[in-house]
């Protein structure tokens, strides 16, 4: 038996590079182990002695920054070894998806700056507003501004060309963790973890440590849920609207008790709630345990988000009247923007949580760890 | 409610004042807080180091009949007295092990309802599933856990105060003088609990009770542990017990911090490996038995090497045999080169390894259990696990005593009533490490120093709060 322990670091040797300093904390873990029922990524760590990149990778994208460990570490500053680990994780991830971002350097730009986000907002807008003064209207309600047809041609690209840049990075991911073939276990694993959010669960259900310090609350499980099934509803709605359209002839608008509005009205209130409850958190929130520079684009993300939900209530709101026609340029605008920049912003971390959980989910398997 | 006005601490009399901020002083403070009483603790770490030695504990030892919690089966009083008596060789209180025994079955759901989480056995304690029930996260959640309970119900807590003296006339305590904000203050109280540890982390004390060679030692524990109130008690005539010589220490490995190291230090490899002192000569039966039931005698056996320090040399067949180490091995592809980087004498210790893998016999290896492969002729022996260290590249660990805590403690009745020159004091309670040394006079057992802080701590607090009913 060996084991390449030129791996391992002085436990002693603070490093700026983060993936050198998630390693040197992860070590530090391993050696202790008190935090093992918190989330998925302790027991991970247990099943290694060593840690290669990729083995720091998946850790990274596994945990959720429930914050659990930091309050029970005994080797927090002041302490010599200065562990902070959920700000040490939330680096070398952060780090992994500028280098798995393809192309290479945009997601620097919007993961950072939240003016970044807001510049594309507004060119996206201006765009829609360009868009609708000269193209064109053809249909009823929105589509007197906008027809269809100009709506299919600038989204489709729009929709499509992120998720390439999405899988690319998602491909880059898994050859560096190691991903094997994907099983629907694997799949099945993963979403039950996800739709639950069971990494922020504190393991027992008390919830995290996000925004109370020391004291446990179940608030940003419950707005991360908001947000994330907020979205999923809208997108839905959207998907609905598609088929509709297509497979039963049905054009827009519908009416409230149609199938994209019965999902996309709900989608939206929980969208902006959930934006809005994200951001009252993350005031309270200690940023010391949050990815370092970050901050910013993290915050525009959730604005850009919340945006997107809101415009989109209001466009219904509004409707037949004259305010449909900005709002829905303002509305567009954001979806443009929110679309594009899903590869290059926050949203990036939905794609590579889930991944990550589907080869935690695959890794446990294999090591008879279920 | 933290304390930041220093005029509150002398503004009235306080019902209980609790000196010390670990498990022990938080459960008395919230037992005598449930019962009415007006509570301040008086904590010598500054916030970020609250908890005293509890910070680095990880489980709880409790007597149960059933499952209880994360405890599987059954562990009985006699079981856990049988137990304790064999790794205290009868140096314990019979009396006063049994009550906190029997009394450790009510404390679990006492400390769950009081915020405290219990999780499964960790990885690689399967053994203690049965006995020991361990805090989820660690001590410092469980104290966390208790500051929050603690300050719910109305306790107020003063961080970075340094109990000084004891004020006592007769057998009844008055007042604490306490430093705090760089000032001395009179907190002035009805009924005091003393909980604040041992003096290890005193150095010089240390160094006068054991000898000098404890100056080498580590401590593994919270530095704030520097017996000042032990010590305050002791001039006032307080009755005391434990060896005031000897404290309880493993080995761990020789690169931990001065203090504070905790559980990463720990070092597992010595049955895999032969160890030798400065002079690159064995010293004792490295293999006499699984390493849960011998790092305990290992602190002792390098505190009597010279410089206090020993090295465990493997070859790269049992690198991957034991709980990996918090820091990387030494390791070189021979041993003159590995004699070299640990600054050893080279020709001894190739001598010391040429003869003990002469002295290897053929066997059947065995990791996890008692394998008797054993050398022949050699002296010291290695009883089991005696494979040659012959497979490059060679790896060492260098090894230090790890000081836990000291024996030396208060005398306490069943009630945790200290006692003075005149008899029992009126109004002195004192818990945990402070008074272990009633129940431990020697050896330990895993999660006991918790059950003997949580028993007595509530206890402390309950017998405070009828006194000043």
């Amino acid at each position: 038996m060996s084991l390449d322990v030129t791996l391992q670091t002085d436990p002693g040797a603070i490093s700026t590079d983060p993936v050198e300093e998630a390693r040197r904390q992860i070590e530090i873990c391993n050696a202790c182990r008190y935090c093992e029922g918190f989330c998925s990524v302790f027991p991970a760590i247990t099943r290694e002695k060593v840690f290669a990149d990729g083995d720091i990778t998946q850790l990274a994208n596994l945990c959720h920054n429930c914050r659990g460990c930091y309050y029970a570490c005994q080797y927090t500053a002041p302490h010599e070894f200065a562990l902070n680990l959920p700000r040490a994780l939330a680096s070398a991830r952060t780090d992994s998806w500028e280098r798995f971002a393809w192309p290479g350097g945009l997601a620097r730009t919007f993961q950072a700056r939240g003016e970044a986000l807001a510049a594309a907002l507004v060119i996206g807008t201006a765009l829609m507003f360009a868009a609708i003064a000269g193209l064109p209207g053809g249909g009823a309600g929105f589509y007197a501004w906008l027809s269809h047809g100009a709506m299919v041609a600038i989204f489709l690209p729009a929709f499509f060309l992120p998720l390439v840049a999405i899988a690319i990075g998602l491909r880059r991911y898994w050859q560096e963790v190691g991903g094997t073939r994907i099983t629907w276990a694997d799949l099945r694993d993963a979403g039950l973890a996800a739709g639950r959010m069971k990494n922020l669960s504190g393991g027992q259900g008390q919830g995290c440590n996000f925004e109370k310090e020391e004291r446990f609350s179940d608030a940003r499980r419950h707005v991360h849920q908001a947000v994330m099934y907020g979205f999923l509803l809208c997108f839905a709605s959207t998907s609905a609207g598609t088929l509709l359209h297509y497979l039963f002839d049905m054009q827009a608008p519908y009416g409230f008790w149609s199938l994209p509005k019965l999902l996309g009205v709900p989608g939206g209130l929980l969208l902006v709630v959930g934006c809005a409850g994200m951001l009252m958190l993350r005031k309270k929130a200690d940023p010391e345990l949050g990815t370092p520079g970050r901050s910013s684009g993290e915050r525009g993300f959730i604005w850009l988000l919340g945006f997107v939900g809101l415009s989109g209530l209001l466009l219904y709101a509004v409707r037949g009247t004259g305010l449909t026609g900005p709002l829905l340029a303002l509305h567009l605008g954001g979806v443009l923007a929110f679309f594009l920049l899903t590869p290059y912003s926050k949203m990036a971390h939905g794609f590579y949580r889930f991944t990550a959980l589907v080869r935690d989910a695959q890794d446990r398997r294999a090591r008879g760890n279920v | 409610m933290t304390l930041s006005d220093p005029k509150q601490l002398s503004a009235g009399v306080w019902d209980v004042v609790i000196a010390g901020g670990g498990n022990a002083a938080l459960c008395a403070a919230i037992e005598a807080a449930e019962a009415g009483a007006k509570v301040l603790i008086l904590e010598g770490a500054p916030k970020a180091y609250r908890g005293g030695n509890s910070r680095h504990t990880r489980n709880f030892r409790c007597m149960h009949h059933g499952d209880l919690g994360p405890l599987v089966e059954t562990y009985d009083e006699d079981e856990f007295w049988q137990d304790l008596l064999r790794v205290t060789k009868g140096k314990t209180d019979e009396g006063l092990a049994r009550h906190a025994i029997r009394t450790s079955a009510d404390c679990l759901p006492w400390m769950q309802a009081h915020g405290v989480r219990f999780q499964p056995s960790l990885a690689g304690t399967l053994s203690l599933d049965r006995t020991n029930a361990f805090f989820l996260g660690g001590g410092k959640a469980l104290v966390n856990a208790y500051y929050l309970t603690a300050e719910d119900l109305g306790v107020t807590v003063a961080y970075e105060a340094q109990v000084k003296h004891v004020g006592i006339e007769g057998n009844r305590a008055t007042h604490i003088d306490v430093e705090f904000g760089g000032a001395l203050h009179r907190v002035q109280g009805r009924a005091f609990v003393l909980a604040s540890g041992g003096f290890q982390s005193d150095i010089e004390w240390l160094a006068r009770a054991w000898g000098p060679s404890a100056r080498n030692f580590l401590i593994r524990g919270t530095p704030y542990n520097r017996g000042v109130v032990l010590k305050d008690m002791l001039d006032q005539g307080a009755e005391t017990v434990g060896d005031p010589t000897q404290c309880h220490a493993v080995a761990i490995d020789g690169r931990a911090p001065k203090f504070d190291g905790g559980i990463v230090t720990r070092l597992d490899c010595v049955p895999f490996s032969i160890v030798v002192n400065k002079n690159a000569a064995r010293f004792y039966d490295e293999g006499e038995d699984v390493w849960p039931k011998r790092y305990a005698i290992w602190g002792r056996l390098v505190a009597a090497q010279p410089d206090q320090v020993g090295y465990s040399i493997i070859d790269s067949r049992s690198i991957d045999l034991f709980m990996p180490s918090v820091y990387p091995p030494i390791s070189a592809d021979t041993i003159d080169e590995l004699a070299q980087k640990l600054g050893l004498p080279a020709e001894a210790l190739a001598e010391t390894v040429a003869t003990f893998n002469a002295a290897c016999r053929p066997g059947d290896f065995h990791p996890q259990k008692l394998d008797g492969v054993a050398t022949k002729g050699l002296v010291p022996p290695k009883t089991n696990w005696a494979r040659s260290i012959s497979e490059p590249p060679y790896y060492a660990y260098s090894l230090r005593p790890g000081v836990t805590f000291t024996y030396l403690g208060l005398k306490v009745d069943q009630t945790a009533r200290a006692t003075g020159p005149e008899g029992r004091y009126d109004n002195i309670w004192s818990a945990g490490e402070m008074m272990a040394g009633s129940i431990l006079g020697q050896g330990y057992l895993a999660g006991f120093g918790m059950t003997i802080g949580t028993v007595f701590g509530r206890i402390a607090g309950q017998e405070a709060a009828k006194h000043v009913a």
